[in-house]
């Protein structure tokens, strides 16, 4: 046993207390023709030969390349202190505080995420915690439908198409989920639709219970957010903002709009890409909706002395006490992903998160330079902060190529988007903080040489040199 | 009208002072916001504190110490598996090669990590005796989701529509009964008989409009269902479908696979059964393991093997009939690394040890724990047992709550109370395999010393704890006038200790 | 001892009936057993609620309970001071911790409903 405590001896002891000869005593309650077959599983692997294997496994996936990849997940500095507090056992080897007394640690972090949060966002009640930005969103939509006891939500096509997804997995009983469609052309392009918003809710038969639109959208572009909380609120209907946290230090955030709801991917607050998680679901709301909110709540109190500190509150409102009524089931939470959250931010400051969100999109704006230097121009007019979509002919071959060329030339849009016509040769591409001007250099260089490859190979001219790409990213 | 403890920590806001702080980030142009318009940019900046690190990280260490852990000491929380977590998992979860992949990178550039989730189903599916396991439910109340999803989404596809009900067991864990209203479903609650689920009522509830059954085995009260070949046969007749909450499944591994006995569905908790961390609530991960009938309805994308060995994600829309996704990416991939790690390190007879050791400890502790408590269910149990100090109370009114809050004292993490909500006065315990035989003994010790504190000094008992960091708390005004965020202006009414 | 000029449901509502108009509370019983009450959720005036059925939820710190109508009829008023102060449920639980008043649909149902010597037995039988 690799990590158990028992000599043969220990073993022996407990059976004679128990009064019998062997361990198989203990299932005989195991119906016999329900005992399991043998586990045909390969043999224990000692800790060293398994390090190797890990490590080899690690070592197949290439994490080396100029990556410009984001999509809701984006590279950040992570300041060390933020990973080495986490892996004190204190931390990450307690449960759910369920015993305050002796959980003081977590629920004063938790209250504390809560606090900074709540600034962030500019809300009041943040629930510590949810999953992920995609089922914090889904969540956020079934808030919409309770606290207005109506059952159409609608949520704009300019919303991670993750999120959408989930939100359509959750909604499968009852409700009913609209698309709002984008403003196909001129400047406002690949944003809400306004007028077909305002449509969508003058439908008085179908009344709105919630509107969903992301800031940044999934374009990276700028929404006309306060336009769309006025129109949605006009008819009744609370506004639900899905929001990416770091750029919230320079972004209007969505109190200031008169967003009821936010929701969000709490991953650029410090934690690791990993492949898809564990994240943190970020989900916040007004005062007037806390009872809707789903997800645990920790408050400040008392105790007999009289001495500050920190409990779960609200409790009734959750699955282990109000069970078939319970507003979510939801039970383990992101906590440790919160605190991630909290030491990053206490850590970087609000000078240091603003600039993080501003270096981030100079950096996209020399990208944007660059990238439209060898051909690669915008496929959006509009404003964006850090994330933006570029129109590249053969997009998907040529991301494919650029990997040779150690190049992550962010995300296919026609793989993520399969049934928009408009998208089907275009990459969505992002800077941070931590894109260099050599990977910028690099990027531009290798795509003008993909570029004119195929442009040659079209028996076309080539209109740029790689040069003049590295010049552009200077 | 709060004064801060000695052990308490002043709030990340009371140690902020404008200006404290490092540049960690170089200093970005001025111009670099021009291009966002006005009406888009924040008008006052959040009042987030301001600290440099040193002093940071003495705040988190100090809070951590304000903790108790697994780490720290025995956590025997029934219904949680608190068991250890090694430390070999963290290393390899934070291998840049795993930690710092991006989740939309190609499959080409993800090969490791998309060979590491397609070796981890097929041990998940060895383990619980299912066709195929789906990685991407978050946690194991979204698993939960993800099987009732694919149970509806299996009667609607052979046009049985008149499934609305799911029958849950009334010592169930409350996610069950809240996913099936999650999923549109009403609940009918079955009662429970001599710690099993009561034969006759669960037929009487059962039919036509039966879409599931989902059952905890071995039940949270720690007891393997007896008839749990009759019940199935029962559910599969009435042409519903089985869901086992997999919670437990650290009692039963290598001797009894749920697919293998017929249920259809199941979830695991890999921070339960697997050993990945609980950390203060989370994150966990929650796989979904399937028989052939549920095959077409998992969620997408699926981790694929390619005929030329190479491993890929399922493409949107190729397998029409899936429910979806419930969340973004492929899954908690981080968290599945640690339960990979924890499956190799032990191999196919570890595991079965794991149980062995899991149950025989628990067994042990019942008997010992039975010295001086009322154990309800007083036969051979699994992973997890129930004591009850029902007696206790009738005596000397010191009740459960009083019990585990002196444990506190001794240096214990109390069992899980008052749940499952059938037993009076319970205390669900679990030791798990990891707890040497010489804390087994001194945790019993130490519960039949609160006993007889129980009958020669009450209020020592109804106080406690003790020695904690704080006091009971005021949860009434807590819940009542909830404070939910720090008021930056609250801070100069409270006191700093430094 | 409860109150002998009101009736009981079995679930620890109580009801006092003033010609076709009725007060609606829990009993001090049902308020000692779920402990410290946190939040009272109490339908809008103008809604109409049936015999036994759900009309509201209380909640305690730890504990939630529906709350039935002893009789029906249509909602007159709640009691607006619940919101801001719970604990009236557990301080005068048959005063000030009232929770509905109901235009009454049909008040022979009222037969239907324990008088004190039943419902004191009924807790009396725990």
């Amino acid at each position: 046993m690799p990590y158990g405590p028992h000599t043969a001896g220990d073993r022996e002891r407990m059976l004679a207390a128990l009064g019998i000869d062997s361990v198989d005593a203990l299932f005989a309650d195991i119906p016999e023709s329900l005992r399991a077959s043998r586990l045909d599983l390969p043999g224990p692997e000692p800790e060293l030969e398994l390090a190797a294997r890990l490590q080899g496994l690690a070592g197949r996936n290439r994490t080396d390349l100029a990556s410009f990849l984001g999509a809701g997940v984006y590279r950040h500095w992570t300041p060390p202190n933020v990973d080495q507090l986490l892996l004190r056992g204190e931390w990450y080897t307690a449960y759910t505080p369920y015993q305050p007394e002796i959980s003081q640690g977590t629920l004063q972090s938790i209250y504390e995420y809560e606090s900074l949060l709540a600034e962030l966002v500019d809300l009041d009640v943040v629930s510590a915690s949810h999953y992920d930005g995609a089922a914090a969103t889904a969540e956020a939509g079934l808030m919409t439908c309770r606290a207005t006891h109506r059952d159409r939500v609608l949520v704009s096509k300019a919303v991670h198409p993750h999120y959408r997804q989930a939100l359509l997995a959750y909604f499968g009983h009852g409700l009913e989920l609209d698309d709002i469609p984008l403003v196909a052309d001129g400047d406002a392009a690949g944003t809400t639709d306004l007028a077909a918003l305002e449509r969508l809710l003058a439908d008085g038969e179908r009344p709105v219970a919630g509107v969903i639109a992301g800031q940044p959208n999934f374009f990276g572009l700028l929404e006309p957010m306060a336009e769309i909380g006025r129109l949605a609120h006009a008819a009744g209907a609370l506004f639900v903002s899905v929001i990416e946290p770091v750029s919230l230090a320079v972004l209007a955030p969505p109190g200031a709009y008169g967003a009821d709801i936010a929701a969000g991917e709490g991953q650029p607050l410090g934690i690791a890409p990993q492949y898809g998680g564990p994240y943190l679901g970020i989900l916040a709301s007004t005062d007037a909706l806390v009872r809707q909110i789903p997800g645990r709540l920790v408050g400040m109190t008392t105790d007999v002395k009289g001495r500050r500190a920190y409990v779960m509150t609200m409790r009734a409102r959750e699955q282990d006490i109000r069970r078939d009524k319970a507003a979510s089931n939801i039970c383990t939470n992101q906590a440790l992903l919160a605190l991630a959250a909290s030491i990053y931010l206490a850590t970087i400051g609000p000078h240091g998160l603003r600039d993080v969100a501003a270096q981030g999109a100079a950096r996209a704006g020399r990208l944007e330079t660059a990238l439209a230097a060898v051909g690669a121009a915008r496929v959006h007019p509009g404003p964006y902060l850090n994330e933006f979509a570029v129109r590249v002919p053969d997009a998907r071959t040529v991301h494919r190529r650029l990997i040779e060329r150690g190049v992550l030339a962010g995300l296919v849009l026609g793989d993520i988007i399969p049934d928009e016509p408009s998208l089907a040769d275009a990459l969505l591409v992002c800077a941070t903080e931590v894109t260099t001007d050599a990977e910028i250099a690099q990027f531009a260089s290798a795509l003008a040489t993909e570029l004119a490859g195929s442009a040659m190979a079209a028996g076309g001219p080539a209109t740029t040199s790689a040069s003049v790409t590295v010049e552009a990213a200077r | 009208m709060t004064v801060v403890g000695e052990q308490l920590q002043p709030s990340l806001f009371e140690r902020s002072r404008p200006g404290r702080g490092g540049d960690k980030i170089p200093h970005p142009p001025k111009d670099a916001l021009d291009r966002i318009p006005a009406d888009a940019r924040r008008a006052t900046p959040p009042a987030l504190p301001e600290l440099n690190e040193p002093e940071v990280v003495r705040h988190y260490v100090n809070l951590s110490q304000l903790n108790y852990s697994i780490d720290t000491g025995f956590y025997p929380l029934g219904s949680c598996t608190m068991k250890f977590n090694p430390k070999l998992n963290e290393w390899a979860a934070r291998l840049p090669g795993f930690a710092s992949l991006h989740p939309l990178a190609p499959d080409e550039v993800a090969q490791g990590t998309l060979q590491l989730l397609f070796e981890l189903e097929e041990w998940l599916a060895e383990i619980s005796g299912m066709t195929a396991v789906t990685l991407q439910p978050a946690a194991g109340a979204q698993g939960e989701l993800t099987g009732i999803l694919m149970i509806r989404a299996y009667h609607r596809s052979r046009g049985d529509t008149e499934r609305d009900e799911v029958l849950v067991p009334d010592s169930s864990h409350g996610t069950n009964p809240a996913t099936a209203s999650m999923a549109g479903f009403r609940t009918i609650t079955i009662p429970s008989a001599d710690g099993g689920v009561d034969n006759e009522a669960f037929k009487a509830a059962l039919g036509p409009r039966t879409a599931a059954v989902m059952i905890t085995n071995p039940s949270t009260l720690g007891l393997f269902e007896p008839r749990i070949g009759l019940l199935l046969e029962e559910v599969h007749a009435a042409g519903a479908l089985a869901y086992m909450d997999g919670a437990n499944l650290n009692a039963i591994l290598g001797r009894f696979k749920p697919g293998e006995a017929g249920f259809d569905v199941m979830h695991f908790n890999v921070h339960k059964t697997f050993s990945t961390p609980h950390g203060g609530g989370g994150p966990g991960a929650g796989p979904v393991g399937v028989r052939e009938a549920l095959l077409p309805f998992l969620p997408s994308p699926r981790v694929l093997r390619s005929d030329d060995g190479s491993f890929r994600l399922e493409r949107a829309g190729e397998r029409p009939e899936s429910i979806g996704r419930l969340r973004s990416f492929v899954g908690n991939t981080g968290v599945l690394v640690r339960a990979y790690a924890y499956l190799r390190a032990h191999g196919g007879t570890g595991l079965r040890q794991v149980s062995d050791d899991a149950v025989l400890a628990a067994n042990y502790l019942r008997k010992r724990v039975g010295e001086a408590y009322d154990i309800p269910f007083d036969r051979v149990c699994k992973h997890e047992f129930v004591a009850s100090a029902a007696g206790i109370k009738k005596r000397t009114g010191v009740r459960t709550l009083d019990i585990a809050k002196r444990l506190i004292d001794y240096g214990y993490h109390p069992p899980t109370i008052y749940f499952p909500l059938t037993v009076e006065e319970g205390m669900l315990i679990e030791p798990t395999e990891t707890e040497s035989v010489e804390t087994l003994d001194a945790f019993a010790d130490a519960l039949i010393a609160i006993a007889r504190e129980c009958e020669t000094d009450p209020e020592l008992v109804k106080g406690a704890p003790h020695d904690a960091p704080v006091g009971r708390l005021d949860e009434a005004t807590a819940a009542r006038q909830p404070n939910l965020r720090w008021r930056p202006m609250a801070g100069a009414e409270m006191p700093c200790p430094d | 001892m409860v109150p002998s000029d009101l009736r009981y449901t079995k679930d620890h509502e109580w009801v006092r009936v003033d010609g076709d108009e009725a007060t609606v509370g829990i009993t001090e019983y049902a308020a000692s057993q779920l402990g410290d009450i946190v939040f009272v959720e109490l339908p809008d005036t103008g809604r109409s609620v049936a015999q036994f059925a759900a009309f509201g939820v209380v909640e305690s710190v730890k504990a939630v309970s529906d709350l039935f109508a002893p009789l029906s009829g249509e909602v007159t008023a709640a009691n607006a001071a619940l919101a801001g102060s719970p604990e009236l449920v557990n301080g005068d639980p048959y005063g000030e911790g009232w929770m509905v008043r109901l235009r009454l649909a049909a008040p022979d149902e009222v037969e239907d409903l324990l008088d004190q010597a039943a419902y004191d037995a009924l807790i009396a039988a725990g």
